[in-house]
């Protein structure tokens, strides 16, 4: 048998840690702005880059793509050249890895300030962006697949199967729901091709499985890789992990719904969604137990090996999570915590616990191994454990609490059946207190990834600098048929790579085709509204805005069939209502109140007040103001152009609609200009300013606000339950 | 697509498919040779041994 000698390639490791770290502080400071903006909420006043809306995608983007991305490439990279006994199939693909993944970061960084946004969670970023990731995510693949190729090792280990389904279904998710077609190939508008309740579906399949297998499966590989490391034993059952593996990727597809219950998602695809989200448990907590017996008879190590600490606290973090994921799946659970800051708690308890705590116990044993030293200082490590540790506590606990204030106080109803708490700015200031404890809990946390770059740094100026591992090992021997007779299928299925990854393919692919094409094709699921009409060209430029500003951060547009929320907001939302929303805004997230129905509830010069100075119309709002939307030009260049493109997605404007966009542009700036005049006050203001400004004065019906008015007045009153209809109703 | 008619056939046979799946992976790994098993959960563990899978 010939031995070869090669080289771990260990410079696009060290490079990724380093991504990893810069990316982590990154993403939680702004994480850490944001929650300070709850407390106050003009803190960045009047910036419109740095206005909450469009912070909030940069916060989750750069947390999940670039402090999350970056370590799953740096553990996958690692484990993966080891567990094959090969160098990584090719450095240039490792190197455009690497690079492009970093440029397609520092791109996000700058567009979504600029409010270059999709809206769609987790997926904002606009279309170039899109394709971009689609090619470095291939690159990745290509390079991960020709590894497992040109392998020394046989078999394939259980961790380079959760790779590979990572690889597969992030692909499939990822373009799947960035289908769009850009309004201009020199701009970076799009829309995307599915409407409404279709365009809901296929985002939380994407939503509910980004969680799946970028923030899961990548890392249950990287648990099944560095604990038995870490360890120094092998995992608990390996029999376990592979029906782990199997039940995993094949229930959590079908998942997605649960983001929808009580919405106007056909009640069989919700139901379906509830029903595999339940299930679900079993198989993570199957991987939970196997990573934490993995630890069995070296208890005592956790009390002294930080890099076990983390680990422990990130598996039982997983095993948390996972535990009250399909407890919030349950309908009668999640119409309390849905919409509140419950859900936040949630998900900061898998990003921290499970995603960070992993990450951080990852970046100690690796550290110190790619550098040939010892890690500088045990006693920091320790501190970042028990900081950070608070600091997931201190964040997640005041978030539970706020979440059932919220449910509580929305739906307390009087004896006489109006609500308690009728004005929702009430539900706000009552949970103040416990956005400054989550505030102080990001904080501790931060504090303990400080921390950690501090000791890598030292730990790094310290150590060796070699680059690259030597390693040997023989070739691979052709598998004799005497050897291959008495083989079980599935010991034959772990050393054949190619039918391993399609067949990981076929299950991940059905969940998804049986909820999603009947929901696009069968016609009976989305009961079309007569009187549902398209947007006219003004609140269609309005609702651009609104989703370049984020609204959808923390507003709704989903009235959920609910008694509280009926009399709060108004009739509950219907499906037909939405079929010419490109994307869909339904949120995921109350903050401030549902919007669906805020047409005509309030006057054109509330509004305009309320976007100016939110605290001047509500008195203790935490709503940023828009000063901005006041001031600037609406920019109506490509109104016309985006009627088109809203024509070939179905949305039936004529032709004489869009010559004449301009002009009905006009004439319904008009009317809300006239409108506004009617409040002396603004009057006076806006007169005055006229002189003033002189040439560069830009008539109010030529500016932003008005199109973000025209469509709040617009907002759910294709339907609404007219007052004359209800006094005839009652005769 | 007009209706939703017929359809039930989808679900069946999606069901029968995965069932099916999973009751032979479960009936390979409890018959898994524990010689097996104990050389394949160590492949992280040993770095220099060639294997001899």
């Amino acid at each position: 048998m010939e031995v070869q000698q090669f080289h771990y390639d260990n410079k696009v490791v060290k490079n990724f840690l380093y991504a990893t770290m810069f990316w982590g502080v990154v993403g939680m400071s702004v994480g850490l702005l944001l929650a300070f903006m709850f407390l106050f909420p003009n803190i960045t006043d009047g910036i419109p880059w740095l206005s909450f809306g469009r912070l909030r995608p940069l916060h989750t983007n750069a947390v999940i793509f670039a402090f999350v991305g970056n370590a799953i490439f740096a553990g996958v990279y690692y484990s993966t050249q080891r567990l094959l006994k090969a160098r990584m199939f090719n450095d240039v693909l490792s190197k455009i890895n690497f690079w492009g993944w970093q440029a397609i970061i520092v791109g996000a960084a700058i567009t979504l300030p600029l409010g270059y946004s999709t809206s769609k969670e987790y997926a904002e970023l606009e279309w170039p962006f899109d394709i971009a990731i689609a090619v470095i995510w291939v690159v990745f693949g290509w390079n991960l697949i020709g590894t497992i190729l040109k392998r020394r090792q046989r078999h394939l280990y259980v961790a380079i199967w959760f790779y590979i389904a990572t690889f597969v279904t992030v692909a499939v998710l990822h373009i799947f729901n960035s289908l769009a077609l850009p309004v201009s190939f020199g701009g970076m508008k799009s829309y995307s091709v599915y409407a409404g309740v279709q365009d809901a579906l296929v985002q939380w399949w994407y939503g509910h499985n980004a969680v799946a297998f970028f923030l899961t499966t990548p890392f249950l590989g990287l648990m099944y890789y560095f604990v038995p490391k870490a360890a120094n034993r092998p995992v608990y059952s390996y029999r376990l992990s592979i029906v782990h593996f199997w039940s995993l990727i094949f229930i959590y597809i079908w998942a997605g719904p649960h983001h929808l219950l009580y919405t106007a998602l056909p009640s069989w695809a919700q139901n379906l969604g509830v029903a595999f989200s339940i299930m679900l448990l079993m198989p993570s907590w199957g991987g939970m137990i196997n990573g934490l017996l993995t630890l069995r008879g070296a208890w005592d190590k956790v009390r002294t090996d930080p890099v076990l600490k983390f680990m422990v606290v990130a598996i039982t973090g997983y095993g948390m999570a996972t535990f009250e994921g399909p407890m919030l799946s349950l309908k009668s659970v999640n119409a309390m915590a849905h919409f509140t800051d419950w859900i936040i708690a949630h998900v900061h308890v898998g990003a921290l616990a499970w995603n960070g705590f992993l990450t951080f116990g990852m970046i100690y044993y690796l550290v110190p191994k790619l550098f040939k030293t010892k890690l500088y200082s045990l006693a920091l490590a320790n501190l970042h454990f028990w900081i950070g540790t608070l600091g997931i506590i201190f964040y997640a606990l005041p978030m539970y609490v706020a979440g059932f204030q919220q449910w509580a106080m929305w739906k307390q109803f009087n004896p006489d059946g109006t609500l308690v708490y009728g004005n929702f700015l009430e539900t706000v200031t009552a949970i103040m207190p416990l956005y400054w404890m989550r505030a102080i809990g990001g904080t501790l946390y931060i504090t303990g990834m400080l921390i950690l770059v501090v000791n890598v740094i030292i730990t790094i100026v310290k150590g060796n600098k070699v680059t690259d591992e030597l390693a040997e090992a023989a070739t691979l021997q052709r598998v004799s048929k005497r050897r291959a007779a008495g083989e079980g299928w599935h010991s034959w299925l772990e050393r054949k790579p190619v039918k391993l990854t399609l067949l990981a393919t076929v299950a991940i692919l059905i969940g998804g085709i049986v909820q999603i094409i009947p929901t696009l094709l069968v016609k009976s699921n989305i009961p079309t509204i007569a009187s549902v009409k398209p947007y006219t060209p003004l609140e269609l430029e309005g609702r651009d805005l609104y989703i370049r500003e984020g609204c959808v951060g923390c507003h709704s547009q989903m009235v959920r069939p609910f008694r509280n929320e009926v009399e709060r907001y108004g009739e509950y939302s219907k499906a037909g209502e939405f079929v010419y929303d490109h994307p869909f805004l339904w949120g995921s997230k109350r903050t401030g109140p549902d919007l669906h129905r805020i047409g005509g509830k309030y006057s054109d010069n509330w509004h305009l007040n309320h976007m100016y100075d939110p605290q001047s119309t509500s008195s203790g709002s935490i709503m940023p103001s828009y000063k901005w939307l006041v001031r600037d030009a609406l920019d109506k260049s490509q109104t016309e152009a985006k009627m088109k493109v809203m024509v070939t997605l179905g949305v039936p404007y004529t032709e004489e609609d869009i010559t004449n966009a301009q002009q009905h542009m006009d004439a319904q700036g008009t009317k809300i200009e006239k409108n506004l005049y009617t409040d002396p006050d603004f009057a006076e203001n806006y007169e005055a300013d006229k002189d003033a400004e002189g040439d560069a004065f830009i008539e109010m019906r030529n500016r932003e606000i008005v199109a973000v008015i025209a469509y709040l007045q617009r907002l759910g009153t294709d339907i609404k339950v007219k007052e004359q209809d209800v006094s005839t109703s009652k005769n | 697509m007009e209706s939703i008619a017929g359809i039930e056939i989808y679900p069946l046979i999606s069901l029968s498919i995965f069932f099916t799946f999973f009751v032979l992976l479960f009936w390979w790994v409890i018959t898994a040779k524990k010689d097996y098993i104990n050389e394949v959960s160590n492949i992280p563990l040993d770095n220099q041994n060639p294997s001899e899978l």
